[in-house]
């Protein structure tokens, strides 16, 4: 009898549970509608709602957001991929910046995390203390070093000042040391080919082990460089080489139709992204977590 | 017997790790040696150099001491900076930490169809802020949208950008985006607690609130430390949110330290940019060792 009220108890605390959980959720799924919904408008239904909130004339007008398009049209979409080459450009912009980064954050990265987790030799833990401590560092303090090395190498301007120290920052490293670390001692010496070299049983034993901890690293990697804004912002100054996240905001201020579809595309591929890493993601969140 | 046998093992393992230790080394030193040498390029030698400029003229010739270090305490600006990030950080972050642990505990009271929902609280962290400052401005002009529902409750319409509420419309945007990766480290937390320390709770007749109170929250006191410093560090990428959409000289509510060295830096003031940069350093330090030592003290 008693165990009966306790999984009716137990049922009725799960819809309890639900309730606050959707309302929270309509904050993050409204977000979403209103991007897809929004692309799918045509600019006189866009003009028409959420047009009073970007107008700034001084009317009282007020702006409003229909559930689904009354008037669905694709023009801004059309126009934003036929009739502005410069859009492309900036996709293309970030794509530059986002693949040599993500790549060489797994290329540098990954035999450093093998070698601090395999190996033991002296000033690990010190290598392993600075590489956490530059990983917790926010841009503003790395800006001034940044750009000293920057100037003196003559990079202002060009990609590789964003994309070299995006290359070179510590927190894959670090996601990959703890991806490292969780392979059993067991697991490594059962696959270690005998009398093969270091580099090969980090390329056949290490890599294939540690391929969950790469992974997170490459959609975290891949969202932070994606969205960059700072970087881009302070390392290159000439627009032509801009990338999306800096480009968006001015169109935004000049043109509803474009700003909409454009922001669309701009989000898209961070979140089909996000949704094929989810399970990779959560691993590299949780690995910042542990404590060492 | 097998203490023995231990402490044997463990001499043993001292003579051979002595051996392994020079010929790995090595070994090492090379597969670190790339990673290393950009860290030391790009971040330590450049960073002490900001350190040795921070006490230099902007030229980096004449040694002027503490001259950059007084010129920014004593800066207006930087003063209505700090304040306001410190304003954000002591609001945002006991809030952020209560309502992802809130929204943790719920997803799990509703295991094992939570999937969706992690989902859901997780996806605003993979959205770039570029994409959605049109939707930011649409909701929060001043005929915005949220000004449109609170006329529909018959509610004063909100200056939102150009009053206090703008720092507001920060710190929900701040919460909104980072709830999901402190819900992720909740949850890892959560489940490393072993379910034989609330069966014991149970049976000794604790309810429901009591072995919150007293299994899961202590079990969960080293999570907060770790989720404290990352939500501390997350918190400064609220810039983004700010800048683009209210610019370089943002409502003075929402003007942070983000916004003053990216001012100083469009300037190329050098000697109180790498002051600040290197005083923003040693507390962010400071505050991350006070709360592992915390942490430390407590295990």
């Amino acid at each position: 009898m008693k165990r009966i009220n306790n999984s009716k108890f137990r049922k009725n605390s799960r819809f309890l549970a639900f309730i606050p959980l959707v309302a929270l959720a309509l904050l993050v799924w409204w977000v979403l509608w209103f991007m897809g919904m929004g692309s799918l408008m045509s600019l006189e239904e866009l003009n028409a709602t959420i047009g009073a909130a970007l107008a700034n004339d001084g009317s009282d007008e007020r702006a409003f957001f229909p559930f689904i398009p009354a008037w669905p049209g694709l023009q801004p979409l059309v126009r934003l991929l036929l009739d502005t080459p410069h859009f492309f450009v900036m996709f293309w912009n970030t794509f530059r910046l986002v693949i040599p980064s993500v790549l060489g954050q797994l290329v540098l990265g990954a035999p450093a995390a093998w070698a601090l987790s395999r190996f033991r030799f002296r000033g690990r833990k010190i290598l392993i203390t600075v590489y956490i401590a530059l990983m917790l560092m926010p841009f503003q303090v790395t800006m001034v070093p940044n750009f000293l090395v920057i100037d003196r190498l003559g990079l202002m301007d060009n990609r590789l000042a964003v994309i070299l120290p995006f290359a070179f920052s510590a927190f894959p490293v670090f996601i990959m040391l703890k991806g490292f670390d969780a392979v059993p001692r067991a697991l490594l010496e059962a696959a270690s080919i005998d009398g093969a070299n270091a580099v090969r049983t980090f390329v056949h034993v290490g890599l294939p082990l540690g391929v969950p901890s790469i992974l997170a690293a490459l959609v975290l990697g891949f969202l932070e460089v994606w969205g960059a804004i700072e970087q881009p912002m302070t390392f290159l100054g000439d627009p032509s080489a801009w990338p999306l996240s800096l480009f968006l905001p001015q169109i935004v201020a000049e043109e509803l139709g474009l700003a909409m579809v454009a922001s669309l595309f701009m989000l898209l591929p961070a979140v089909l992204f996000f949704l094929f890493g989810q399970k990779y993601l959560e691993l590299g969140i949780q690995a910042a977590g542990i404590k060492e | 017997m097998s203490k023995i046998f231990a402490i044997t093992l463990q001499s043993g393992r001292k003579y051979v790790s002595q051996y392994v230790r020079r010929s790995e080394g090595v070994t090492a030193l090379a597969f670190l040696a790339p990673s290393f040498a950009g860290i030391l390029i790009f971040f330590l030698i450049p960073f002490a150099d900001t350190v040795r400029r921070s006490f230099y003229d902007v030229r980096g010739v004449n040694f002027i001491g503490l001259q950059s270090y007084t010129s920014v305490i004593n800066n207006a600006a930087f003063r209505l900076a700090a304040t306001n990030t410190l304003r954000f950080v002591a609001i945002c972050i006991p809030l952020l930490l209560l309502i992802s642990l809130g929204i943790a505990l719920l997803i799990r009271c509703i295991r094992p169809h939570n999937a969706l929902f992690k989902t859901t609280f997780l996806l605003p962290m993979a959205v770039p802020v570029a994409s959605i400052v049109l939707l930011w401005q649409v909701v929060f002009n001043d005929n915005g949208l949220a000004n449109s529902v609170l006329e529909f409750f018959n509610l004063n319409a909100v200056n939102f950008m150009g009053s206090g509420a703008a720092f507001w419309v920060l710190v929900f945007t701040y919460l909104w985006k980072n709830t999901g990766y402190n819900m992720i480290l909740w949850l890892a937390g959560l489940d490393s607690i072993s379910d034989t320390l609330y069966e014991a709770a149970h049976v000794d007749g604790a309810n429901k609130w009591q072995s919150f109170r007293y299994v899961t929250l202590p079990c969960l006191l080293p999570t907060i430390g770790i989720v404290s410093i990352l939500s501390l560090l997350n918190s400064f990428k609220v810039f983004r949110e700010a800048y683009l959409v209210a610019g370089a000289y943002p409502h003075d509510s929402m003007y942070l330290l983000q916004h003053l060295f990216n001012n100083w830096f469009v300037q190329m003031d050098v000697s109180r940019l790498s002051a600040a940069a290197t005083m923003l350093a040693v507390v962010l330090l400071v505050i991350i060792l006070l709360i592992r030592g915390f942490l430390d003290e407590k295990d």
